[in-house]
């Protein structure tokens, strides 16, 4: 036992001393002389992780939190009951979107043991948190917070989601290359970092390639008065109305253009997705709308399936892509500890310290050969950024559903 | 522009319904009730949950948040304000922002934190065009609500017995125990009737925004609460006024100044607005005696 | 001799509220140095001080100058982006200048905000002021949100509600983004500076009470036109409580904001006030040591509630609650009053004996 214990703490040291030669994004890839690697030997993943999920719970963005937590509940039910000898333990803290109390989740998580955390969920909490996780180094994969500045010179931070920039271009590609529209109108919440990232990226593209942007307008994250912002958008004549934000202030903006009998066509990103899902939403006001998203709970591979039919039977409620993300996160970050026992001959992460997973994970994510499967996207891989690449689908929402555009 | 001021008039009627049970309140138990603005959003649910689960008809999911109000207003007041009747003010105000934690949370644990669709009541109502304007009909029944309800507190208060009650207890509580009045019972009446409003504004404010959250009365029971001070808090006519002044200067705000400065303009107004009218725009002035 | 007396009780009071913090750092310090401290409760230690200055501060305008202040916490913001700015002008000078400036230049901006501010508030009264101090509030909160600051090699340039306008150079960065607010701040508060500083403020706010300018400001509480007949001005001296306790819940501002990577100008909104008011009527309207103890219990009592996970924040409002009930009843009140002077009586017959 003693041995194991000395091998590992070795194992430890090793690894850290390679993560500490800079972020070199070569693959790190100790000999596999017996020495290296708490070594079952076989190439198997052992042991119980302890994976901590930070998002809130309550208070105004608890929708988010707990999409994420329940996704990432799925992801670990699913896991377990593989019965195997890898098993992972859960912990969900609440931060209320909050940077303080998101600090104190991470400590109170820290003091249950905490390996790796899947979190946070939201941008402004995942800053603080981050900052605090990069001096202790504990591995971080957000599931959501997709602003450049999470993962800003931190290299033990990663995202899942896409970040900002690209959606923002990528969309105005497409609204250029299928010529959707002539005129168009942005409604942005300016006080989220998501959706102002989009609308920058956006306007950049969109002003490159010539399409014509007659109205702009913001909101913050009290608005649900939208007359202002939609009346503004009909009476500049816009035939389209790009709308970068997350799909409660969306419906919203759908019923309140539909109550003064405004009919352009919408364009959504990824945070749209849900729309669908909002219990008591008139889905017919949303006939039409187009989004670039990597997840809709439609598709008929058997991962979204299967994962879309546990959620359902579970928590009562159709998947939003945050549950998505967390599904995902816990099983990307399985994915890594696999990835790493099979190259050295084996991992048992029972007693290992945050420290010494941090800088695994670090190398497996910023290893070329590593890439992750899940239901927002096949083959995800990651920069040493720590942003993820993966593909969107557009889809246009028709009788009610999802439709591949 | 026009357009702007109908939708403006109609927030503002929302605001002035929701006041009217802050001023109402205010008049009778001088206390701040924070937990007003969380009795509308358990209005928007009882409806919600009344027209979409039980399959009720929008009249009468009304009424049954009205009675659901009602009592939670009564219960609240019984349980947490009247052991306090005699303490000091800022002492009440703490219990009711207690209760409004209590609410919110209460909801976040029964209904979940995921956003509710309002029903649309109004469907087959067309957008109705006025002047070139298109206005929404949720604008026009809220504006239309709020004059009705204005027209009837006036009578009940001016006209019946327990309405003369209620001002005389509003007046001097102890002159008006000595009249034979029971303060207990108007008290609690007050509350019912302020509650029961909230509902009202509860299923407008979420069929005019038609988004349910834990959360969703905060903000408006904090811009109602302006709204009554603004018209001077404990005059009914005031909350009127004030609703709706607040209602057109935040969507005017929006519309042509900016809309991240919207809150701070409005709250600007009600400053300026102070100073010179120390009470409120209809407050009574009430002079000192040394 | 009488007076005597009177001063030498307040002068206990006073020794009791700094033993009370010396007492708290000591402890705190000794468990975090021989690590025997939870990780949960380390990280909120900066926190707890500056809600403890945020709720003396609090209680010198609402207990000593007795006026309903319902947006605190927009001084504590202005102290707050003001600190974040100057830690960040001051990139190159060691941790601790930078930290000592910042709280300073931050408690004189947030003095010069309370000053401004308290012109038209200080003419109302009793709710009508409230509503004020609210509305100031959430005007601070505004603003804020319209902020844009950033930094480059020719020093800080500001923009209004458009961040396009910052006209900065290439190698400038962004310090405030609006409503994203600040990020990559200098984390350089330190649990010693932020104890320092608490004692700092209790002993200006304590010397103030107990001179002859706190009594015409309590004078003044109690009897407005009194104490103006005696010749006191009332808007002079609430205008000093008022000033005194902005400048103190900048600094606190300051230490709170350089603690963490991030800020928010939405973190400081009308329940964050509502928070430090809690912590000051809990604690006993005017009294500096319930506003310590509150402020510690209740910043720490919602993290110990995580046991109950999705019952916590409604375990918390009826906590708040219970207790409001059992300490403002009267009946309540009058048992627990007879209860302790019994055994005060028996136990100074015992100490005769």
């Amino acid at each position: 036992m003693k041995k194991k214990l000395l091998s590992l703490i070795l194992a430890g040291a090793m690894v850290m001393a390679m993560a500490g030669c800079g972020n070199s994004t070569e693959p790190t890839t100790p000999a596999a002389n017996g020495t290296g690697a708490a070594a079952t030997g076989d190439g198997a993943l052992t042991g119980t992780l302890k994976l901590g999920v930070i998002g809130p719970l309550t208070g105004g963005a608890a929708i988010y939190g707990n999409a994420v937590v329940n996704g990432a509940q799925i992801a670990v039910d699913e896991i377990n009951a593989l019965g195997g000898d890898f098993q992972i333990e859960l912990q969900a803290q609440d931060d209320e979107h909050d940077a303080e109390k998101s600090v104190n989740a991470y400590h109170q998580l820290q003091d249950w043991g905490v390996q790796a955390i899947a979190g946070t969920v939201t941008t402004t909490p995942c800053i603080a948190v981050s900052a605090e996780a990069n001096s202790d180094r504990v591995f971080m994969l957000t599931p959501s917070a997709s602003a450049t500045t999470v993962t800003e010179g931190k290299d033990n931070v990663f995202q899942l989601c896409f970040a900002d920039p690209n959606q923002g271009s990528a969309s105005a590609q497409y609204i250029f290359d299928n010529k959707l529209a002539t005129k168009v109108a942005i409604i942005y919440n300016n006080a989220d970092a998501y959706s102002t990232g989009i609308y920058q990226t956006f306007k950049a593209k969109a002003e490159e390639l010539g399409l014509e942007i007659v109205s702009e307008t913001t909101f913050t994250d009290d608005t649900t008065d939208f007359s202002v912002q939609v009346g503004d958008a009909q009476s500049n004549g816009a035939d389209l109305v790009f709308l970068p934000i997350y799909y409660t202030p969306a419906s919203l903006i759908l019923k309140q253009a539909d109550s003064i009998g405004y009919e352009p066509k919408f364009f959504g990103v990824d945070g749209m997705d849900g729309i669908l899902t909002i219990e008591g939403f008139d889905t017919s006001l949303a006939e039409g709308v187009m989004l670039l998203t990597p997840f809709s709970a439609d598709a008929t591979d058997d991962l979204t399936k299967n994962f879309v039919e546990k959620f359902t039977a579970k928590f009562g409620e159709v998947p939003s892509q945050f549950a998505a993300d967390g599904y995902d996160c816990a099983y990307a970050i399985k994915a890594a500890l696999e990835f790493y026992a099979a190259k050295n001959g084996g991992l048992d992460v029972t007693d290992m310290s945050a420290e010494q997973l941090c800088e695994i994970l670090i190398s497996v994510f910023t290893d070329a050969d590593f890439s992750a499967d899940g239901v927002t996207g096949l083959g995800m891989v990651w920069d040493a950024n720590g942003q993820v690449n993966k593909e969107p689908k557009a889809v246009v929402i028709k009788d009610g559903v999802y439709v591949g555009m | 522009m026009l357009v702007h001021l109908i939708n403006g008039i109609s927030l503002g009627s929302i605001y002035a319904i929701i006041a009217l049970g802050y001023t109402m309140v205010y008049g009778i138990a001088k206390m701040l009730n924070f937990a007003h603005g969380d009795v509308i959003m358990v209005g928007g649910y009882v409806s919600f949950f009344a027209m979409t689960k039980a399959g009720l008809p929008a009249p009468l999911a009304l009424l049954l948040a009205i009675i659901v109000c009602t009592i939670l207003g009564i219960t609240i007041e019984r349980l947490a304000y009247k052991p306090l009747r005699s303490a000091t003010s800022l002492a009440v105000l703490i219990t009711a922002i207690g209760m409004s934690y209590f609410l919110q949370n209460a909801a976040l644990l029964l209904w979940g934190a995921n956003p509710k669709a309002f029903p649309d009541m109004f469907k087959n109502a067309e957008a109705i065009e006025f002047f070139g304007a298109k206005i929404s009909p949720v604008a026009l029944v809220a504006i239309f609500a709020n004059i009705v309800i204005m027209v009837i507190l006036t009578l009940f208060t001016t006209r019946t017995k327990v309405g003369k009650a209620m001002r005389a207890v509003s007046e001097d509580k102890g002159a008006a125990t000595l009249m034979g009045i029971n303060v207990n019972f108007t008290i609690s009446l007050t509350f019912a009737i302020g509650s029961g409003l909230a509902a009202i504004a509860g299923v407008l404010l979420c069929s005019a925004y038609p988004t349910l959250m834990p959360t969703t009365g905060s903000l408006p029971g904090i811009k109602a609460f302006t709204a009554a001070v603004f018209g001077g808090i404990g005059s009914i006519p005031g909350a009127m006024i004030g609703g709706i002044l607040l209602g057109v200067i935040e969507i005017l705000a929006r519309a042509y100044i900016s809309s991240e400065l919207a809150d701070a303009i409005v709250f600007g107004v009600l400053i300026v607005v102070l100073i010179f009218r120390p009470t409120g725009l209809l407050g009574k002035q009430i002079h000192e005696k040394v | 001799m009488k007076i005597f007396d009177k001063a030498s009780t307040a002068s206990k009071k006073a020794f009791l509220n700094y033993g009370i913090v010396l007492a708290f750092f000591v402890v705190f310090q000794t468990l975090v140095s021989t690590g025997n401290i939870s990780s949960a409760l380390k990280g909120q230690l900066i926190p707890i001080a500056c809600y403890m200055m945020m709720a003396v501060s609090l209680n010198l305008v609402v207990g000593i100058s007795g006026e309903l202040s319902l947006g605190h916490a927009g001084f504590m913001s202005v102290g707050a982006f003001t600190a974040v700015i100057v830690s960040s002008a001051m990139a190159g000078s060691s941790d601790l200048s930078s930290l000592i400036v910042s709280i300073i230049v931050a408690a004189v901006i947030a003095a010069i905000a309370g000053f401004l501010i308290g012109i038209p508030v200080l003419r109302l009264n009793g709710d009508y002021l409230a509503i004020v101090t609210l509305a100031f509030g959430e005007i601070i909160k505004n603003i804020l949100n319209c902020l844009y600051v950033g930094i480059d090699e020719k020093g800080v340039h500001f923009a209004f509600n458009n961040p396009a306008a910052l006209a900065m150079s290439a190698t400038g960065k962004v310090i405030i983004n609006g409503p994203m607010g600040a990020v990559g701040i200098r984390k350089i508060s330190t649990f010693v500076a932020a104890i320092i500083l608490l004692i700092i403020i209790l002993i200006i706010i304590q010397n103030l009470v107990n001179s002859r300018t706190g009594r015409a400001i309590m004078a003044i509480r109690d009897n407005r036109i009194a104490a103006e007949s005696m010749g006191l001005s009332p808007m002079k001296y609430k205008m000093l409580a008022f000033t005194v306790s902005a400048a103190m819940a900048g600094a606190a501002g300051a230490v709170y904001a350089l603690n963490y990577s991030t800020l928010v100008p939405k973190k400081f909104d009308f329940n964050t006030s509502i928070l430090v008011l809690v912590f000051v009527v809990l604690g006993g309207i005017g009294n500096m040591t319930g506003s310590i103890i509150a402020a510690g219990v209740l910043v720490v009592l919602p993290e110990l509630l995580r046991k109950f996970s999705d019952y916590r924040m409604l375990v918390y409002a009826i906590v708040l609650i219970l207790v409001m009930l059992g300490t403002n009843n009267e009946k309540l009140n009058g048992k627990i009053d007879t209860f302790f002077k019994k055994l005060r009586m028996k136990l100074s017959k015992g100490g005769r004996k």
